[in-house]
């Protein structure tokens, strides 16, 4: 059965040998012995040692541009809840003045402002993080929400025939609109706020990941390996987790990780037609909408520019991750 | 087929009321403040009159039943906000041309340049050669259109790229109906995520096509690479790719947002959110209600599409086509 590295090594290495008459031919039988008759074994598939999230992990550490993002992201998340708890940490409320009480405006980068101040002078390092703090509360918040309730209705929609017309019903009526109309209408009716945000965000979002859902379960529940896992009596939970999760894991996760880039930038749709947080609450939105005007002065642009770039930085990174991971953890793609 | 169209449109219709309904009983909960530009100065006499000659102060359903009876008839009512007692179907010819303008040259020249690159990506995709440069690069390009916020890139892009060519010859920031130079900006604004989202879709549906077996048989019949990839794999691939195509036109209509108020484009993009911000009921209702009619509209040409371009493809139960 088993052989060690080293083993097969020298086999290749005798084999590459000419043979020589006699001799090889006794070595070369002796290399092989009979493997004893194992019933734990024999239970085992030809992929020997296969294990699912092993193989998922290892397919997606070999792709190094998701990695990288991924670390980017993590870093990223870390530091924007990190900054507050930093020396000289700046409130974003507060208005900076100097010595003889005038605010600062719109300070270049400097050691004391490290990303300058905006025009009544709050500090825009700390508003940048502080921003980028809400944007990613929000899209995590929505992307939980989606996926939570949508993985629970999309399963109840996959098994029961009960009551399938009327999710299908409602997913007709709310995919007949279009999406931006239901977030205006819902921020507008909503007053601004971050949970009525959240709120408005994940209203039809997990509608869409019910139904993928909804379509794996009723492509699978019915496939031979199903029915023979019922024939031989095993447990509904157990077919549930590793007959059907393995399935729907690349699903859910890209469902996960696309939520919050679309949630982010949803948040600055929201703010751009006005509709978004109130002011006093920095978020991605907010900072990009007041930093509108400053692009056609060109020593100002720096106020927008950072914004832009962490939020680019955190949809990019997201999108790849999310993509990278569900090719990573659709099993079709583990036969290597 | 004939069948299937009456089916999809009554339901649509059900859709279709059902949804202004709710909207319409929505919109009545809001604050009545918003309907008036001085509110704090009226008497309640005087705002009651107000609600009474806007027709608010009757029982919902009423309101609702003269909305869609006035629609039957083919009037969808005039703006009480955005301006003042404009018929809004005017309006809406008037704003809905310069939209669907811009939007269609997007449009076509994101097919001009997303289905070719997606069938450059496909081929390097499934080619021999170890790296595959165009599949690596268009798959770059793709990921930072889709994923960076449109918000961003519109903004940059107007900025940047007018900057730029300002060093040469003269290009104003906004949109001007008479130099048509400062269309182009904006049409390659719109058309860069069309030529992403239709690239992708090529290329995948393409990679999916080249493994199956008909590809196969004619790639061992000896048929070039370029044929087989624009005769047999390009004719499957085309079929979900059709589908779409009527949703992105319709989408045109609607005008994007970004776009029309950074260039200052007099189209459709703000409209609805002008009208919801000045509570202009009328508009917002009638608005709403066109968006949903248009998007369902869509779906249902785009799946008769379909069925158009794929002979396999057949909508009605247990009948031919």
């Amino acid at each position: 059965m088993a052989f060690s590295n080293n083993k097969i090594k020298a086999i290749v290495e005798r084999l590459d040998k000419p043979a020589t008459k006699g001799y090889d031919i006794i070595h070369r039988e002796s290399l092989f012995s009979r493997a004893k008759t194992s019933p734990g074994l024999a239970e085992q598939p030809g992929y020997t040692g296969y294990a699912y999230w092993k193989s998922t992990l290892n397919i997606f550490k070999r792709n190094t541009v998701a990695m990288f993002c991924l670390v980017l992201i993590i870093s990223i998340t870390l530091f924007t809840f990190m900054q507050p708890f930093l020396p000289g940490h700046k409130d974003p409320a507060k208005i900076h003045n100097n010595e003889s009480g005038m605010h600062y405006r719109n300070q270049p980068p400097s050691l004391q402002f490290l990303m300058g101040t905006n025009s009544i002078g709050q500090d825009l390092w700390s508003r940048t993080w502080a921003g980028a703090r809400t944007s990613l509360v929000i899209g995590f918040a929505v992307s939980t929400i989606d996926t939570v309730l949508g993985v629970a209705m999309g399963i109840i929609w996959g098994f029961s025939r009960k009551i399938e017309w009327l999710f299908t019903e409602l997913y007709n009526i709310f995919d007949n609109v279009p999406q931006t109309i239901l977030l205006i209408l819902a921020s507008y009716i909503l007053k601004p706020g971050i949970l009525t945000i959240i709120l408005a965000l994940s209203l039809t979002g997990w509608l869409v990941t019910a139904r993928f859902i909804r379509n794996q379960v009723v492509i699978i529940r019915n496939r031979d390996y199903n029915l023979a896992s019922r024939c031989l009596g095993t447990p509904v939970w157990r077919m549930m987790l590793s007959n059907l999760a393995p399935y729907l894991v690349s699903v859910i996760t890209l469902r996960m990780a696309m939520a919050v880039p679309v949630a982010i930038s949803d948040e600055v749709f929201v703010s751009y037609i006005g509709l978004g947080l109130p002011q006093n609450i920095p978020s991605l939105g907010n900072l990009i909408i007041s930093g509108i005007d400053k692009l056609l002065e060109p020593s100002l642009r720096h106020q927008i520019a950072f914004p832009a770039l962490i939020l680019s930085t955190v949809t990019v990174c997201f999108y790849v991750v999310g993509n990278a991971f569900a090719d990573a953890s659709d099993p079709r793609n583990h036969i290597y | 087929m004939a069948r299937y169209i009456i089916r999809r449109t009554i339901s649509a219709m059900v859709t279709l009321i059902l949804v202004s309904s709710l909207v319409f009983i929505l919109l009545r909960k809001m604050p009545i403040e918003g309907y008036f530009h001085n509110f704090e100065k009226l008497t309640p006499s005087q705002i009651n009159i107000g609600l009474e000659n806007m027709g608010l102060n009757s029982p919902i359903h009423i309101q609702l039943w003269r909305f869609f009876s006035n629609l039957l008839k083919g009037d969808l009512g005039v703006s009480n906000k955005y301006r003042i007692n404009f018929p809004i179907s005017k309006l809406v010819a008037i704003k809905m041309p310069t939209s669907l303008f811009f939007g269609l040259m997007a449009m076509g020249l994101s097919l001009l340049l997303g289905i070719p690159l997606g069938m450059a990506m496909a081929r390097s995709a499934t080619s021999q050669n170890r790296i595959k440069t165009i599949d690596i690069a268009g798959s770059a390009y793709i990921t930072l259109v889709q994923s960076i916020p449109k918000s961003i890139y519109h903004l940059f892009i107007q900025i940047y790229v007018t900057e730029l060519v300002n060093k040469f010859t003269r290009l104003p920031f906004l949109y001007s109906a008479n130099n048509p130079k400062t269309w182009v900006l904006p049409i390659i604004s719109l058309s860069l995520s069309g030529i992403a989202s239709y690239a992708m879709w090529t290329r995948r549906y393409m990679v999916d096509e080249s493994s199956k077996d008909y590809t196969l048989l004619a790639r061992a019949k000896g048929v070039s690479p370029a044929k087989i990839s624009s005769r047999h794999i390009m004719r499957n691939a085309i079929v979900p790719l059709v589908q779409v195509m009527p949703s992105s036109f319709v989408g045109t209509f609607m005008g994007s947002l970004y776009v029309e108020s950074r260039y200052s484009i007099p189209g459709m993009g703000g409209l609805l959110v002008e009208a919801i911000k000045r509570q202009d009921n009328t508009l917002v209702q009638a608005l709403v209600l066109i968006y949903t009619a248009l998007s369902i509209f869509a779906v249902l040409a785009g799946d008769i599409a379909m069925a158009a371009a794929d002979p396999r493809i057949v909508l009605s139960k247990g009948g031919t086509r």
